[in-house]
């Protein structure tokens, strides 16, 4: 017998794509998870096996069955189609809490960090004020004050939610604006607006989108207990959080409470998993921890 | 180190006054109207009954002159009467607190002990089947909604295997302990009635362990993070050079050193316990702050509100500036910043 020099393949050793799989694998299981919801929202009305309003009290309180997958509820109203609508609320006031406070948070932490002086003071103590109250009192006193309904829920989760952006937002820039591509910037005539907006902002942005990213699984969750504490949702709108409430007591109908609550838990681990990931990505030091 | 000390009991103090302007003006800005949430369709139709209601509880002087009122009331420690019970806001808390504070503590205890000991070991252990077993408890704590693990709990132990008992905090049927400190456990202590010291203590197991769950997935992640960071310190290598024995690498020299930033987690975890007290308290019905402020908020209480959301403020400035000062006997450096 010869030895025969068969060309091997070097290109990706497997040991490295093993552990890219083993690093990132979560990432990408949750972004499944997201995506899932997100085409859930979207074919809410398509796929639906029934009205997620329809009341039907002879069919109240069933268990699972092939008709009612995941059981009906104190009204006769379908889990399954109830759990399947819950989604769009859920996802839209996730996304709208954080997306709006994201943005303002960090225009006006920017703002801060590049003025300096008085300006950063006054708004830095802003910042302080609100962040001197727990999160979920206060919006639930503004909840409470504005009235029940989504919208007022969700302008409450905004007052609360956008000083910790300004905080982040202002120590990143303040990082940023003493290196040397500000002065040069400054040095070509650029404007502060230009220079805050288009230069430092976006060097600066690594860290804030790892925080959006596990912040809406956070915000989807407290937008939940809201509606559990009846401040969210007007009923008979399907809520998951609101769900959870309405099944809170029937323990032997486990299944009224159990699967919205399932939906949160896997819509939140979703965008922490890929929290995570975009973190370990963005952040070689922490790569290794 | 005085001046530091001064700074921060001055900074404090500013912050507890601007609290108070802050819930004075949600309450008394929004659109909610408490006359028309309180006294129902058939009244409020009457203006004669509308009017009436507001001058008795003031709700027709100029808004500056109902914040002084309201200062001068917090003040003295009056914060008006809850228009749901008709009883001076303070007595309500004062009876609701003591419930709250053992559910909190025992739940802050719980994840204190547990999650600090796990942080170290999957951090020493890294990749280790217990990293992996810290790193799913933590994150189905932090995922989990408090309101929903709340209701699985009592469902799987309570409703099917029938081995926890009920909501509530002692069976219905009960001999309470006479009322010293209104945590049940130490009256129970104290008057020698280990019967109900039992059962109370059996009603606390699934409450504070549901509230216990979020804290604990933060401060193993934590406490595992910050050991890394210290374990990989030259300090570690040299205490490793001069032959010292592996625990007390880990627990004399990096623990020590990863435990700041787990205090300052630690201090708003307790903190934040009381808020999860809401969630938890609602669906165990534990007659306590968190369920009284569910009810209030719902009942557009606004006396009731503001107290509670002004004590709770206080509180998350108290622990916020005993947290500053537990840096200054940890880490001497942060006073010189």
């Amino acid at each position: 017998m010869t030895a025969v020099a068969l060309p091997q393949e070097v290109a990706a050793p497997a040991s490295s794509r093993r552990r890219w799989l083993r690093r990132y694998a979560l990432a990408v299981a949750g972004g499944v998870v997201i995506l899932f919801w997100f085409a859930v929202a979207l074919l809410a009305p398509v796929i639906s096996p029934f009205n997620p309003e329809f009341v039907d009290i002879a069919s109240r309180l069933q268990p699972p069955s092939y008709a009612h997958w995941l059981g009906t509820d104190a009204l006769g109203r379908d889990v399954l189609s109830r759990v399947l609508y819950g989604s769009r609320i859920s996802l839209i006031a996730g996304f709208s809490v954080v997306v709006i406070s994201a943005v303002f948070g960090t225009v006006l932490g920017a703002i801060a960090a590049y003025a300096r002086g008085r300006v950063e003071d006054l708004l830095m103590r802003l910042t302080d004020l609100v962040l001197c109250f727990p999160p979920i009192i206060l919006a639930m006193a503004i909840a409470a004050a504005l009235g029940i309904g989504t919208t007022n829920t969700i302008i409450a989760m905004l007052i609360v939610w956008w000083p910790k952006y300004a905080r982040l937002a202002r120590s990143l820039v303040l990082v940023q604006r003493s290196q040397e591509y500000v002065e040069a910037a400054h040095v070509l005539g650029f404007g502060h607006a230009h220079i805050l907006f288009r230069h430092v902002v976006p060097n600066a942005i690594g860290p804030l989108i790892v925080m959006v990213t596990l912040d809406l699984g956070n915000a989807i969750l407290v937008f939940a207990g809201l509606s559990f504490l009846g401040l969210g949702v007007v009923p008979p709108t399907p809520e998951w959080g609101a769900m959870v409430a309405e099944g809170r007591e029937l323990v032997q109908q486990w299944w009224v409470a159990t699967f919205p609550g399932i939906a949160i838990l896997s819509v939140v681990m979703g965008f922490n998993f890929v929290g995570d990931g975009i973190r370990d990505w963005l952040d070689p030091h922490a790569r290794r921890r | 180190m005085l001046r530091y000390l001064t700074n921060r009991v001055v900074t404090a103090f500013v912050m507890v006054l601007l609290a108070t302007l802050v819930i004075f003006l949600i309450a008394n800005t929004a659109p909610g109207d408490p006359a028309l949430a309180q006294l129902g369709d058939l009244a409020a139709s009457n203006p004669e009954y509308v009017k009436a209601f507001r001058a008795k509880w003031g709700l027709d002087l100029p808004l500056w002159e109902r914040y002084w009122i309201f200062l001068k009331g917090v003040a003295h420690g009056d914060f008006g009467i809850s228009i749901m019970s008709q009883r001076p806001v303070l007595d309500d808390i004062r009876d609701f607190a003591p419930a709250t504070i053992e559910l909190a503590t025992i739940a802050f205890l719980l994840s204190i002990l547990i999650g600090i000991p796990l942080g170290i070991l999957a951090a020493v252990k890294r990749d280790s089947w217990i990293d992996h077993v810290a790193r799913f408890v933590s994150l189905i704590g932090v995922s989990a909604p408090t309101f929903w693990l709340a209701f699985i709990m009592l469902a799987v132990f309570y409703g099917w295997l029938e081995i926890a008992p009920g909501p509530g905090r002692v069976d219905p049927i009960a001999l309470l302990p006479p009322k010293v400190t209104g945590m049940l456990l130490i009256d129970c202590i104290l008057a020698g009635d280990w019967e109900t010291l039992r059962d109370a203590a059996a009603h606390l197991v699934l409450p504070a362990t549901v509230l216990a769950a979020a804290t604990l997935g933060l401060i193993t992640r934590t406490t595992r993070a910050s050991m890394l960071e210290s374990l990989s310190q030259d300090y570690v290598r040299v205490a490793r050079a001069k032959g010292l024995p592996e625990w007390r690498i880990v627990l004399g020299h990096a623990l020590r050193n990863a435990l700041i930033p787990v205090v300052t987690l630690g201090g708003l975890a307790y903190a934040n316990l009381l808020t999860g007290a809401v969630m938890t308290e609602t669906v165990f019905s534990w007659p306590g702050l968190g369920r009284y402020t569910f009810r209030s908020a719902v009942a557009v209480d606004f006396p009731a509100i503001m107290a509670i959301t002004f004590i709770v403020a206080v509180v998350y400035i108290a622990i916020n500036f005993l947290v500053d000062m537990s840096y200054a006997f940890l880490d001497p450096r942060a006073v010189k910043r």
